[in-house]
């Protein structure tokens, strides 16, 4: 009874993720899709055509062959997407690379700290998820504003004898989002480092190496699938980021969230939404694919 | 002139006053926090010597061997290269080269790549990186392996590579760290021979920290024991095993039986050993205990003879119940319990493959020895 039982039940086991990403995911996905190939209209909702079951099967079919690519040519053939889209990129690749500069040193050093500290110093990365998101980013308004906290303790120390413009321009983005995903890089470079095995710096300087051509040379090669975990980690969700722009840039920010928000809500266009929703979603799905790949290719080389 | 353990050597620049010392530890000491790994420690080693520092773990081998690596400094004392004192100078600037535990293979690069790295760090030109490459390749048996990846190897393999890694850059020390303590008994005795033929067809200084005593009496022109971060004893392979300075050295290497006394009735060369038990032995005595010292007598197993009576020219004998045997097809253990309830451990070669009348389990038996089988130990 048991031993019949066991394949079936396995099986169900591996179909729980698998309808989790079918309901959660896929099926929200067609849908989107669908929408992105329907017209806008004064309807609810508010695009045509909408397909109902009830009226037949010549109904439906008729319906879906009202369905076109039309958003997409427009996605395409207005600088405004094709903007946001690449400045996103940009916003998002820049933040990445300060995330990473921050975050090296800091997770090289968590590393390098007491055994009983290091726990501490890990807990204290984690620390900031204790509290929600947008309060922290809110939290930023009052430090970057021109009378905030910054400028304040500038002014008082007298470095600037004016406040800085900070708040609603790409540099408090930067400073939002590489606070925000600060730990998402640190966490994995952590991981990577920590699990190297340090005897493998000193062979690189008993062979000759000085400290420094010994961290070039081992420490950062064998950490390089932490520096694009963090990366990635960092990146993907930087691109479709909307809140930190939302809250701390300006109206000159154009960010693909941002332009996807006021698609949907302001301009109540879901047929376009959808579209540069669908084109966002490609986008991120090669450097994904691609960083897949190469997290399979180290695991085959770790055995 | 007799030679201890049945072996002499040519090779012996500790015994020659003229030598020059090649490296030199001078009153070392290690403090890592509350706790001292290495105590007030002074040590010449010679040039192409093979030495091994032998102790339990936690006696301070190790530490010594990464202060000579640079990667440990002494809290006070120095240590001297070649006449140079290496204070301050770190792990890459320093003459020698070690084998880590380890092996620490740098797994992003081929087998190749890890060997050239401190040539390449050296600045030597390609064509005599590769031929270099080559060489070690060559000398480690391992040319056909050249563009694999660390983890594509064998135990064995690796042990290799990295012994071809620190010796491509021709140090003049070697510093090997546990180099065979991963790998299958079988693999390390060939590779302990391998060893010493390489060390004496480069000529180098190898200075090897092991636990495993089998692997020091092999490969070792000396041995130094260690215990709680001091040195024991400092001879060759044959001093240490016939001639122990004190009783942990005598328990440390190989299997002793000790008997707990004092002396009695002294004179020049010769003395009574009285054991608690109340039997006497005749022993053969060196300078040092004097009369009625509390001391130790340590016999060999092999140094005692095992019979089913009491041989008539016996000089000390002592009777007991076989307690247990082991055969071990070259020679067979017997562990023969005294009337005290002590356990004296003899072995007797197989020298014949048949024995008449041999012993069994519960037979008595007489266990006998020369008056110069044993060592006094009054340590």
């Amino acid at each position: 009874m048991r031993r019949h039982l066991a394949p079936i039940l396995s099986r169900i086991v591996i179909w729980v993720p698998y309808l989790w990403l079918l309901a959660l995911f896929l099926v929200p996905f067609f849908i989107v899709f669908k929408i992105s190939l329907s017209q806008t209209a004064i309807a609810m909702p508010p695009y045509l055509p909408t397909i109902d079951f009830s009226e037949g099967w010549a109904a439906v079919r008729e319906s879906v062959s009202e369905f076109s690519l039309d958003n997409y040519f427009w996605v395409f053939g207005d600088p405004l997407y094709i903007n946001a889209y690449l400045s996103s990129l940009k916003i998002a690749a820049v933040s990445t690379v300060l995330a990473l500069l921050i975050g090296y040193p800091l997770a090289y050093g968590m590393t390098r700290a007491p055994e009983s500290l290091r726990s501490i110093l890990l807990m204290m990365v984690i620390l900031p998820f204790w509290t929600s998101f947008l309060i922290r980013i809110y939290a930023w308004i009052g430090i970057l504003k021109p009378e905030g906290l910054l400028n304040q303790f500038l002014l008082f120390l007298g470095v600037i004898d004016q406040p800085l413009i900070i708040l609603n321009t790409n540099t408090a983005i930067y400073i939002g989002i590489v606070y925000s995903y600060l730990p998402f890089m640190v966490l994995p470079l952590y991981a990577a480092l920590e699990k190297m095995d340090y005897s493998l710096v000193e062979a690189a300087q008993d062979l000759g190496c000085t400290p420094l051509m010994a961290f070039w040379k081992v420490t950062f090669p064998l950490s390089l699938p932490g520096v694009l975990a963090g990366s990635m980690l960092v990146f993907i969700p930087a691109v479709g980021e909307f809140v930190v722009p939302d809250l701390l840039g300006g109206s000159e920010t154009l960010m693909i969230g941002k332009t996807l928000w006021s698609e949907f809500f302001a301009n109540r266009d879901w047929p376009v939404a959808s579209a540069v929703a669908i084109l966002l979603l490609l986008i991120l799905v090669v450097p994904i694919v691609y960083f897949q790949r190469v997290q399979a290719k180290a695991r085959e080389s770790e055995v | 002139m007799a030679s201890l353990g049945s072996i002499r050597r040519s090779f012996a620049p500790w015994a020659d006053p003229a030598a020059k010392p090649y490296i030199r530890f001078e009153n070392i000491s290690k403090v890592f926090g509350t706790h001292t790994a290495v105590d007030d420690l002074s040590l010449t080693i010679y040039e192409r010597e093979f030495f091994v520092l032998l102790g339990p773990s936690g006696c301070g081998k190790t530490t010594l061997l990464r202060m000579l690596g640079g990667f440990e400094q002494p809290t006070s004392g120095r240590v001297l290269l070649d006449g140079q004192d290496l204070r301050g100078v770190p792990p890459y600037r320093r003459p020698v080269n070690m084998m880590f535990q380890s092996y620490a293979l740098f797994p992003h690069m081929s087998v190749e790549k890890n060997i050239a790295f401190g040539l390449k760090q050296e600045g030597m030109a390609k064509p005599q990186i590769a031929e270099r490459v080559e060489r070690m390749l060559k000398l480690v048996k391992l040319e056909s392996y050249a563009k694999r990846k660390p983890h594509q190897l064998s135990g064995g393999q690796r042990q290799r590579v990295a012994l071809a890694r620190s010796l491509a850059k021709r140090p003049k020390v070697l510093l090997l760290d546990e180099p065979l303590g991963a790998l299958d008994k079988k693999l390390r005795e060939e590779t302990q021979f391998e060893l010493m033929d390489l060390q004496h067809e480069l000529g180098l200084t190898f200075v090897i920290v092991t636990h495993d005593q089998e692997e020091a009496m092999t490969m070792a022109d000396r041995i130094a024991v260690m215990d709680k971060g001091k040195l024991l004893q400092v001879a060759t392979p044959a001093e240490i095993y016939e001639a122990p300075s004190s009783r942990f050295v005598a328990e440390f290497i190989g299997s002793i039986n000790t008997f707990e006394g004092h002396l009695t009735e002294k004179t020049a060369g010769a003395a009574r050993f009285r054991d608690k038990s109340g039997a006497v032995f005749n022993v053969s005595l060196g300078a040092g205990a004097a009369d009625g010292d509390a001391v130790a007598l340590a016999i060999r197993p092999e140094k005692m003879q095992i019979s089913r009576e009491r041989p008539a020219d016996a000089v000390n004998a002592i009777d007991g119940e076989v307690w247990d045997i082991a055969y071990l097809g070259d020679m067979t253990l017997y562990n023969v319990r005294l009337d005290d309830g002590r356990i004296v451990k003899t072995s007797m070669i197989n020298s014949r493959r048949t024995v008449e009348d041999a012993l069994t389990w519960h037979d008595r038996a007489w266990v006998s020895f020369a008056p110069d089988a044993g060592v006094v130990l009054s340590r």
